[in-house]
């Protein structure tokens, strides 16, 4: 190693960046982030494709002989939203908790809220990169979009959405407790979302006990939504049209539960960033 | 009068039911390389994270670069840089794009970016490694790169909280060289956290002595050492007790005697003529010397006259400094 003197001839003045600016420094790193993270990306993709394979090969027949449902197209918004759940920079923010960088970050004029939207921001680009793959898993295997090319752009959209609200949870988690365990563990929020409710047969076909819990379930209405954009149909031409209550209630679904996981991620960002 | 750089009044800060800063006032000029001397658990990394704006003080108040800390944080984080005791970064960033977003979050244009990255390029001096991967870095890498990042934005006060704990001694050269190029240069303030006595001595302008909390010393480092002799002898030896020390500072020309763990260190005006009167009435007292030496008085010295305990000493007894 040499020793050095640096030439410190240019004088600059610090400012804030502004809003869009902090988010996007902070939005363009998690991006980045994801091609040199593989081991996070990877199991999203290939879970979800072999979870869909497997369903279908097992169930399809059953399911149809019962309810006359094309399963395939059933079960592709199931296959969907488990790969876009839970999905998320939030074990990169408990490292950058841990390793000092997240303080780094706080003593910079940055504003508080770009820290956790700049994130939420490279999530949505990734969950909505996520659900292409088994998109076009399901159309290989003969699943058509009865809505066209502009009801699998919704489709995506849903499904970017969706994972977008729910990645709230897992920030708040690691917000508040700054431990990779803990937001490893709340993966497990994960199952009762995505199986208590209608993921492998219509609402009416369930027990009553689960029936009840489903319709309390948002999930329940983000997949009825995303299945009216498929031809799930036995019959065709009974979903060729967009079903906008059924779409409407799905959009309510997100956004109501989207208040709810980003209230909780925003009070744990503002105890993390208060200075106690 | 160009106003302080910062000030503290009564600052502290407490963690439960203890006190890990209790009641500080400092006062350091714009210009000034301000060290802060102390073990670990001494409170010196708590009161660098009130003053950067991370933590709040418990009572008392501090104020950089002319705001309140606790009531104008986002002013004064537009002055300061900070490196922390950890070297805090992203291993999976580039060297190089961790300094860009750095200076893109304190708002400057692309022109200032790249005249920036390349100045504090010279300074970290990594060479090619700058558009590696930072978890492929060595220690002293990540130390240097740490400092760059702290200086990208050009600020008018550095905080620099233990900047050479673990390097190697070259490495240690280089930053102790930056930072005085950076003070020398530019003017920059320059509040220095250490453990190390001869980066205090070597660096500072001034040094504040830091126990337990508590501010026990301040001044410059001459100075200081003056305030406890001119000489010392320090005595290794073992059967001594009070009566001992009592005998050695009865001797004529000792100034004082402190009584250590297997020592006593004896101030004395002249050192050289004490030396031998010195070492008769340790005879005397029956006790064994193994060792009996002449220095001239270090910080470490100025630390066990206002604590009672060397820094090591101190160091080893005592816990972290919790972390919020």
């Amino acid at each position: 190693m040499t020793t050095t003197t640096a030439d410190h001839g240019l004088r600059v003045h610090a400012r804030p960046a502004g809003f869009v600016t902090d988010l996007l420094s902070v939005a363009g790193r998690a991006v980045r982030q994801i091609p040199r993270d593989p081991e996070s990306v990877i199991p999203a993709v290939i879970v979800p494709a072999i979870f869909y394979i497997m369903n279908v090969g097992a169930l399809s027949g059953v399911t149809h002989a019962a309810t006359g449902i094309i399963f395939k197209g059933f079960e592709l918004p199931v296959s969907v939203i488990f790969a876009v759940t839970g999905v998320s920079r939030a074990s990169s923010l408990v490292l950058d908790i841990q390793n000092g960088y997240f303080d780094r970050l706080t003593i910079t004029p940055i504003r508080r809220l770009p820290l956790l939207l700049g994130l939420m921001m490279a999530d949505l680009a990734l969950v909505m990169l996520l659900a292409v793959p088994v998109i076009i898993l399901g159309l290989s295997i003969g699943v058509r979009f009865d809505t066209g090319v502009p009801g699998m752009v919704v489709f995506v959209v849903i499904s970017g959405l969706w994972g977008l609200v729910f990645t709230g949870l897992p920030y708040s988690i690691a917000l508040k407790t700054g431990n990779p365990s803990a937001v490893n563990s709340s993966f497990i929020l994960f199952f009762p979302f995505v199986f208590l409710t209608s993921a492998f047969a219509p609402l009416p076909a369930l027990a009553g006990w689960m029936q009840a819990i489903a319709r309390y379930n948002p999930m329940t209405y983000v997949l009825a939504a995303l299945r009216s954009l498929i031809g799930v149909q036995a019959v065709p031409g009974q979903a060729e049209h967009w079903h906008w209550a059924v779409l409407g209630l799905g959009a309510l679904a997100i956004v109501g539960f989207g208040v709810f996981s980003m209230t909780l991620a925003l009070l744990a960002l503002r105890g993390r960033v208060h200075r106690r | 009068m160009e106003s302080p750089a910062v000030v503290t009044e009564g600052i502290a800060r407490r963690f439960g039911d203890y006190w890990a800063v209790d009641g500080v006032d400092l006062e350091i000029p714009a210009g000034e390389i301000y060290g802060f001397l102390g073990p670990n658990g001494a409170g010196k990394s708590t009161l660098v994270r009130m003053l950067c704006t991370l933590i709040q003080p418990t009572k008392g108040r501090g104020i950089v670069a002319g705001y309140d800390v606790a009531a104008s944080p986002e002013h004064v984080r537009l002055h300061i840089g900070v490196a922390l005791q950890d070297a805090a970064l992203d291993d999976r960033q580039t060297g190089r794009e961790l300094l860009d977003l750095q200076a893109r979050l304190y708002g400057l244009h692309r022109a200032e970016r790249l005249g920036r990255l390349s100045q504090v390029l010279q300074l970290v001096d990594i060479g090619d490694a700058i558009d590696r991967r930072i978890g492929t870095y060595s220690g002293g890498m990540k130390r240097r790169l740490d400092l760059a990042a702290a200086l990208i934005h050009d600020p008018d006060i550095l905080f620099l909280d233990e900047p050479t704990t673990g390097l190697d001694p070259v490495s240690r050269v280089t930053v102790w060289n930056e930072v005085r190029n950076l003070n020398d240069q530019l003017g920059t303030t320059i509040f220095l956290t250490t453990q190390y006595l001869e980066e205090a001595d070597e660096l500072a302008d001034r040094v504040g002595i830091i126990a337990r909390g508590r501010l026990v010393a301040e001044g410059p480092p001459a100075e200081l050492k003056r305030s406890v002799g001119e000489d010392v002898i320090v005595a290794q030896l073992s059967g001594a007790d009070d009566a001992t020390a009592a005998a050695v500072a009865a001797v004529p020309g000792v100034d004082k005697v402190v009584a250590g763990r297997g020592e006593l260190v004896i101030h004395a005006g002249d050192g050289a003529a004490a030396m031998s009167p010195v070492a008769l009435a340790l005879h005397h007292c029956g006790a064994t010397v193994t060792s009996l030496i002449l220095r001239t008085p270090t910080l470490d010295d100025v630390f066990l006259q206002y604590t009672g305990a060397h820094l090591q000493e101190d160091t080893a007894t005592t816990d972290e400094e919790p972390r919020p």
